[in-house]
């Protein structure tokens, strides 16, 4: 990993997550690290089924049975959280660890005020009274930027547009002034406009209040405007892991160029796009060595049998053989 | 009308009856309430062409495709395919040759595709329904040429849709489209339920085939650099309206009407625009209620240059230059501030 200044906020050792089958474990989150600094953003891209949000749901520990963490290390602020009980993870989340997912309306009850929604969890968290809940909800929807919020706060969710739940949706997040926070997909299942103002957002809570935030997508545009560094999944693996200008800009591992040069731009030359030929393998299926081999225009004779592990490369951590300073690779 | 347009909309409407039950309109005197999903969209498409159709989520863009292809019958207006107005076709053979002539490929590659049927009997129903291939071995072969033709192999016929991941279920969509030899695919969000480097996939498939098989599309997407990359002209539409046609060239290097130049102004970019450290500042506001749009020009709440005749008079769409814009702004020259510099290419990146 790299090296850092300051006491990383979140650090993922080795993390993996495993789906029993009946032919065997099959292994859906596969010796994935990384680390946060408080009032870092951590994009997480990569195809569906990268394992991104697995690796999000692992570390609040909302993994859905069958899956499990199955090896590695999650610890937070120095603590250790896989391994904590139910119920004390409980308390973690929402306090320690804010929450927000993708799609607004089924985050929120339908049968509740916002309000009364946001004074539960305020209470369950900080030792407040009701009235003191119900102000600093208020602040919430305010910080949040809800007009009126002290009309709105007794509205239903389903009287906000998708926008105004979703701010709702990080207002909850943040009620208990956490640490860090998890966003899987924030923006997808908004409009252009709205996913600006939802960013700007999200961006200015880290800022502020030196909240970290893993910010799973696989919207590199959102990532590009939002992230500080960039880690790009496939697999179920982290094939590169560095600074954002560096990951949009010159990405090192040919599956993140490949991945680069297929995002339609809105200027420059039109015609065919690059594409990458083929389809992410499925679970039972990751070919042996490096599991982006089949599709690899950069394959060595050695990625079909030797997995690559993530190790510094210039300014990033890539995996990948043709960035192994000492080995004399031969063509295939 | 030029030779050479397929098809042509005109002044098409739609009306959705979102009303309170019938007690409640006789007991409480509540009245009859309808959204205006499409309010008098006019455009039309030449042969061979790729026209796009864009805008945010309830902006009538998919009622726009499904009225064309028959899903929806239009409130008014009328639809002019190949000379022929469908909307007074009344005889289901007439329909059904030109139905055959145009084609959909729905967005979500999941839903689209009969989970208990085989790839095989999937890619034939047109070409059965239509009765254009009666013989079972010629059947056969036809549909593993389509196979074939949109890169997947003869022998995935034998395989049910579960079998395959999303972005080659939405091959097997495009193959079903292709079978009856259609003039027109209408192709509503082909690429957003698909991951980036497959989505390249598709488009580069869908441009392959527009060339060999002389298709025309009608290709409807809220992703703006998709249109950029596929489109020949575009069409930026606003509650129900249309607020600007125009190439794509023109659409993305100088936006003329306000909703466009926000839209391009809020695209989440991968480089950040020169001078700046990727700072915007978002424009504020979402799409209002289309159960009662704002009078006037739909757009003025959120409109910086809004005046009193923006709040009262409809704007039509009009020839601007050389693009078609609704917008009192641009007609009357208050726009020319900012069009004097008109967005550089690197600025919307």
């Amino acid at each position: 990993m790299t090296p850092k200044n300051t006491e990383p906020l979140l650090r993922v050792e080795n993390l993996r997550v495993e789906v029993p089958s009946r032919r065997g474990a099959l292994t859906a989150v596969d010796d994935v690290s990384f680390d946060i600094a408080p009032g870092e953003v951590l994009g997480v891209v990569g195809e569906s089924g990268a394992g991104k949000s697995l690796t999000g749901a692992a570390i609040i520990g909302l993994l859905e049975p069958p899956l499990r963490i199955a090896g590695g290390s999650i610890t937070l602020s120095g603590r250790r959280i896989d391994t904590l009980p139910y119920e004390a993870m409980r308390r973690v989340r929402g306090k320690e660890i804010g929450v927000i997912f993708q799609d607004p309306l089924t985050s929120l009850n339908p049968l509740h005020t916002v309000g009364h929604q946001l004074v539960e969890t305020v209470r369950t968290h900080l030792d407040m009274g009701s009235v003191e809940a119900r102000g600093r909800a208020l602040s919430l929807l305010g910080e949040v930027g809800i007009a009126a919020a002290e009309e709105r706060i007794d509205h239903y969710p389903h009287q906000f547009s998708g926008g105004m739940r979703q701010r709702v949706v990080i207002a909850l997040a943040i009620a208990a002034s956490p640490r860090l926070i998890i966003a899987d997909e924030p923006t997808t299942a908004l409009d252009v406009s709205v996913q600006a103002q939802i960013i700007a957002l999200l961006k200015r809570l880290g800022r502020d209040h030196g909240t970290a935030i893993m910010l799973v997508t696989h919207d590199m545009g959102v990532i590009a405007e939002t992230a500080h560094r960039v880690a790009v999944m496939y697999a179920g693996r982290i094939v590169e892991i560095g600074s954002v200008r560096k990951i949009i800009d010159r990405p090192s591992h040919p599956y993140t160029a490949g991945l680069m040069a297929s995002i339609p731009r809105t200027s420059g030359p039109r015609g065919r796009l690059q594409q990458i030929d083929g389809t992410m393998p499925r679970l039972n299926a990751i070919p042996e060595g490096c599991p982006f081999n089949p599709r690899c225009p950069k394959r060595l004779s050695r990625c079909r049998h030797d997995r690559p592990d993530l190790i510094p490369s210039g300014d990033a951590d890539v995996a990948c053989w043709l960035y192994l300073p000492v080995s004399e690779p031969t063509h295939a | 009308m030029p030779d050479d347009t397929i098809l042509e909309v005109n002044d098409l409407q739609h009306h959705f009856d979102v009303s309170p039950p019938a007690l409640d309109r006789v007991l409480r005197g509540k009245g009859r309430v309808a959204v205006k999903a499409l309010d008098g969209v006019s455009f039309s498409i030449r042969r061979g062409e790729n026209f796009s159709l864009v805008g945010e989520s309830g902006c009538g863009k998919t009622t726009v495709a499904r009225c064309i292809v028959g899903l929806y019958r239009p409130s008014a207006g009328n639809i002019v395919f190949d000379g022929v107005d469908i909307g007074r076709l009344k005889q289901r053979n007439a329909m059904s040759r030109v139905r055959r002539r145009m084609q959909m490929v729905f967005q979500d590659p999941y839903a689209s595709l009969n989970p208990r049927w085989r790839v095989r009997k999937i890619v034939a129903e047109p070409l059965v329904t239509h009765r254009l291939v009666t013989d079972k071995a010629e059947l056969r072969t036809r549909v593993g040429e389509l196979l074939e033709q949109v890169r997947l192999s003869p022998a995935d016929g034998d395989k049910f849709p579960h079998e395959f991941s999303g972005g080659q279920r939405q091959r097997i969509s495009i193959a079903r489209a292709l079978a009856a030899h259609p003039d027109l695919l209408v192709c509503d969000e082909p690429t957003s339920a698909l991951d980036v480097s497959v989505q390249a996939q598709i488009l580069n498939l869908m441009k392959d085939l527009q060339r060999r098989l002389g298709l025309t599309y009608l290709f409807i997407s809220h992703n703006l650099a998709v249109i950029y990359q596929i489109s020949d002209r575009v069409g930026v539409m606003y509650l129900g309206r249309l607020v600007e046609v125009a190439t794509a060239d023109q659409l993305f290097s100088t936006p003329r009407h306000p909703y466009t130049q926000l839209l391009l102004e809020t695209i989440p970019r991968l480089d950040p625009p020169d001078g700046s450290s990727g700072e915007r500042e978002p424009v504020a506001g979402e799409v209002p209620n289309p159960i009662h749009p704002p009078p006037g020009c739909a757009f003025h709440p959120r409109c910086p240059l809004a005046n009193d005749r923006c709040r009262n008079e409809r704007p039509s769409l009009l020839i601007a230059d050389d693009a078609f814009v609704a917008c009192h702004a641009v007609h009357e020259g208050r726009l020319s501030s900012r069009l004097a510099e008109p967005h550089s290419p690197a600025r919307c990146d």
